[in-house]
């Protein structure tokens, strides 16, 4: 991260307890303000197509029994922040919460008694202070591996990640100061299912394809999303993205086109807009033969896809026919459905048929 | 009442012809002998403390009608494995060298039937039903030493004489000794078992203590001496006399007091004899029973008491005098329950008197609550009536159904449906009447009319709001004190992380805050936070 970058996020550290320190001077009870992120101040903003965070805020107030704890929780992180920051190291959310907790006093509380006490308070300063984790030096699970005719520079290695073998590129949890080289790609295929990335990486599908393809291993990580969105943004690559048919895999791919509820604050710097859908859909396993190969779905799987029909994001006619196909059927199918059209099925058919047909989905 | 039905329960299943020939001589010493189980005889850890109960109601009221501080002194020793010599020591006024065999050697003959005055004692039966006792299961007299503070002293050793109901006087001496003192010493061996528990001898010397403040106790055990000092030294007046109100009569009773009347007129008769009855009421019982009011009550036979019986219930009468009653009043049950209970609340409630079937009484209650009670557990229950604690038979009584009817999870108890409370409390309920309406002989349980249960409760929600704004006032003040120390806990924490944010000395920032806080949880005192709102009452 750059110099400058840093000095802001210090700065902003630094405000933030100036004007907590001067409520205390000034004989104020202290406060601090914190944008609210339940789903009420969550809005869809149907010009840019991304999740973000409404204007409202909610007070934490230090002489308040309900608010004590987070207050000086919120401060402890702060404080920690700054101080990685200033010395210009990283560290783990889990890291952190090690770090901090320690009891209070001569009490046997604790400063923070689960690292589900911190995780949460993260976003709290990243959403007051207007900027991001991976500008507070933390660093969120790592995951996701990319191939592709790329090279970039990360900490002054030069990287090509067409040649890293069978295990590709292990994406880190902070990608804003990596700068590519060398992108010699046409669209960016996203793939949830590590099983599915192997199959394309083994049958060499980008190279056949000349694409970058990315494995997300479920819900996509910050730093892949952040990936995906530079790829889109400074590359005008195309993004396509292949998941399982089924509303948590449908919800995969809305959260790397439009954002995620939980981090509304951040989607225009995790959410591709551009992004489409390659598949699978319902209507796919006629389509392609899959019949003897879908799953029942649960009543969790149609819960959940009543919900996505709620959501002003999936309101495109394409996926309510989809999931309204699926709640219809009751069935949902796996990306290694495919599979039983042979192992090869997907490299060979499948996809060049979608990327021919330009059979996407919004 | 034992004279009434006692025969009759002593040979059920015969007819009453029969009995009267069996019988024919049948005295009460004799009932006794045969149903000493319906007097609280029944087995050995319940006669003894039976014994001490008796003994020690009859020197309370003797106290109290000279109005005497009492001063009484407990003895209760083994002699055998299964024997007790039990003595009781008072400073009473003593009794007159001829009246003792009389007044402790023959059942029944007590003073307390045809009038009406609150008293512990109240069929006449308690002293002599112990020296019955000791002579049944040891065979030994019964000692009394006594002297009424005029220089000379009397020493009895008493028996009687089953048959005849008639006192044996064993030995006897009157001697001028010149000692002034007066008071009465009496003293018996019987068969018993002595059993430390919460109906237990110290148990029931302690609620004794508890309903008379004004009276001091020693008791010396088997297991040691405990002391009950006196919380007050002030008396509740005496209870005054009435004369029997016509509802509460039994048809036993009225035919007897027919019999004992000296008045020459039935007329006159339900006047003189009875309360609340006057010239005109009097004739208009005797115009719906069809009987003159000019005849003697002596000529009246069988068939014609009933009628009159029948038609002093119908007609509309005053309720009777209530200004008879003594209960301990507000002061005195706090005082009690002050000195032997280690609490840190205490309230009181003194009801206005009520008339259950034309006899007065009165409810009291007294709560204690938290300190060092055990905060787990059933809460402890006293029942008293007419000063004295009733040990057994709890589940039949007035008193329980009342505490467990009524409603004190708002008052700050736990309780589980209609079940007594639980928590660090006791809970003291006085009933004060000049009639107390037992379950049974043995006089452990009131009985439950609706309008005795419905003033206990109203005492109980009234002593229970009083507690619970004391419990919601502790709550708010420990919420406080809660609050202000997490404060205090949290502001180190704050101040250390500003510093590292902002270079601010946290150690101004700390004492800032601390300020704060202080002025945040400051709570004027406990007290004022005891003057919280009152809880509105659902009757």
């Amino acid at each position: 991260m750059s110099q400058s970058l840093r000095d802001r996020t210090s700065k902003k550290l630094n405000e933030f307890g100036k004007e907590i320190v001067s409520q205390i001077e000034n004989g104020q009870k202290p406060s601090m303000k914190i944008p609210v992120r339940s789903l009420s101040n969550i809005k869809w903003d149907e010009n840019i197509k991304l999740l973000t965070l409404g204007d409202k805020k909610s007070k934490r107030h230090f002489f308040n029994v309900g608010h004590a704890r987070k207050f000086m929780q919120t401060l402890l992180i702060s404080s920690f922040c700054k101080d990685i920051v200033d010395e210009n190291i990283h560290a783990s959310i889990r890291d952190m919460y090690y770090n901090l907790k320690h009891s209070i006093g001569d009490s046997k509380e604790n400063t923070f008694e689960e690292q589900s006490e911190s995780d949460p308070l993260i976003v709290d300063i990243e959403t007051a202070l207007e900027t991001l984790r991976e500008q507070l030096h933390l660093l969120a699970d790592r995951k996701g591996v990319v191939v592709g005719n790329v090279k970039v520079m990360d900490r002054g290695d030069l990287i090509d990640w067409s040649k890293l073998g069978s295990g590709g590129w292990s994406i880190p949890s902070v990608v804003e100061d990596i700068t590519f080289e060398d992108v010699d790609a046409d669209f960016v295929l996203v793939i949830e299912k590590n099983a599915g990335f192997e199959r394309l990486h083994e049958d060499k599908f980008w190279r056949k394809y000349n694409c970058i393809l990315m494995g997300t291993g479920g819900q996509a990580a910050r730093g892949t999303r952040r990936l995906i969105k530079r790829l889109s943004e400074e590359h005008k690559l195309p993004v396509y993205v292949l998941t399982d048919s089924d509303s948590y895999g449908w919800y995969i791919y809305s959260v790397i086109k439009s954002g995620s509820m939980a981090l509304a604050h951040a989607s225009d710097q995790l959410g591709t807009p551009s992004a489409k859908f390659i598949g699978l859909t319902i209507s796919d396993i006629k389509d392609y033969k899959l019949e003897k190969s879908v799953i029942r779905a649960n009543e969790r799987d149609l819960k959940r896809a009543k919900e996505l029909l709620e959501y002003p994001w999936f309101n495109y006619k394409e996926w309510k026919q989809e999931i309204k196909l699926m709640l219809d059927k009751k069935i949902k199918a796996e990306i290694e459905a495919l599979s039983s059209r042979g192992l090869k099925f997907l490299t060979d058919t499948y996809l060049p048929e979608k990327l021919d047909k330009k059979e996407f989905l919004p | 009442m034992v004279e009434e039905k006692g025969p009759e329960q002593a040979t059920k299943g015969k007819n009453a012809e029969q009995m009267a020939k069996e019988h024919k001589e049948i005295s009460i010493s004799e009932f006794f002998e045969k149903n000493r189980h319906l007097l609280g005889y029944d087995n050995p850890t319940r006669a003894l403390i039976t014994v001490v109960k008796e003994f020690i109601d009859n020197s309370l009221d003797a106290c109290e009608e000279a109005m005497i501080l009492p001063r009484i002194w407990l003895e209760v020793k083994p002699t055998t494995s299964e024997r007790f010599r039990i003595m009781v020591k008072d400073n009473g006024p003593g009794m007159m060298d001829k009246r003792i065999p009389q007044t402790l050697g023959k059942l029944l003959v007590g003073s307390k039937f045809y009038k009406l005055v609150q008293s512990r004692g109240q069929q006449g039966l308690g002293t002599k039903g112990a020296v019955m006792y000791a002579q049944l299961t040891t065979g030994k007299p019964t000692t009394i030493i006594s002297s009424t503070g005029d220089g000379k002293t009397s020493f009895y050793e008493l028996m009687i004489d089953v048959k005849k109901n008639e006192p044996k006087t064993i030995s006897h001496q009157y001697i001028e000794d010149g000692k002034q003192w007066h008071g009465l010493k009496i003293e018996v061996e019987i068969e018993g078992r002595y059993v430390e528990s919460k109906s237990g001898v110290a148990s029931f010397i302690q609620q004794v203590a508890i309903a008379n403040p004004f009276a001091e106790i020693i008791f010396d055990g088997p297991d040691g001496r405990m002391e009950f000092k006196r919380g007050v030294m002030e008396m509740p007046p005496l209870p005054k006399e009435i004369k029997p109100h016509p509802y509460g009569v039994e048809l036993g009773v009225f035919r007897r007091m027919i019999q004992g009347t000296s008045s020459r007129t039935v007329k006159s008769f339900f006047t003189n004899d009875f309360s609340r009855v006057g010239g005109i009421s009097s004739e208009e019982i005797c115009k719906l029973a069809g009987i003159d009011p000019k005849i003697s009550p002596k000529s009246l036979d069988m068939d014609n008491s009933e009628k009159l019986f029948k038609a002093m219930k119908a007609v509309k009468l005053l309720r009777p005098p209530t200004d008879c009653l003594s209960p301990l009043k507000e002061n005195l049950l706090l005082s009690g329950l002050r000195k032997e209970i280690k609490a840190e609340f205490f309230s009181s409630v003194t009801r206005s008197p009520a008339v259950y079937r034309g006899n007065p009484f009165q409810i009291e209650v007294g709560i204690a609550y938290g300190g060092e009670l055990p905060p787990e557990g059933t809460v402890d229950i006293i029942r008293l009536s007419n000063r004295v604690p009733l040990m057994y038979q709890a589940g039949d009584c007035a008193i329980t159904k009342a505490i467990a009817g009524t409603d004190w999870k708002k008052y700050g108890f736990g309780q589980s449906g209609k079940s007594l409370p639980t928590g660090p409390g006791v809970i003291m309920v006085h009933f004060v009447s000049t009639w107390v309406p037992y379950t049974s002989e043995s006089k452990q349980a009131v009985a439950s009319y609706d309008v005795i249960i419905k003033e206990i409760k109203l005492a109980l929600q009234e002593a229970g709001r009083r507690m619970q704004k004391y419990v919601s006032g502790k709550r708010r003040y420990e919420l406080h004190q809660q609050k202000k120390k997490i404060f205090e806990r949290y502001i180190p924490e704050v101040a250390e992380s500003l510093e590292k944010l902002t270079k601010s000395n946290q150690e101004v920032i700390k004492a800032q805050l601390q300020k704060m806080a202080k002025e945040v949880t400051e709570v004027k005192s406990f007290e004022s936070e005891l003057e919280g709102q009152d809880i509105e009452e659902t009757e």
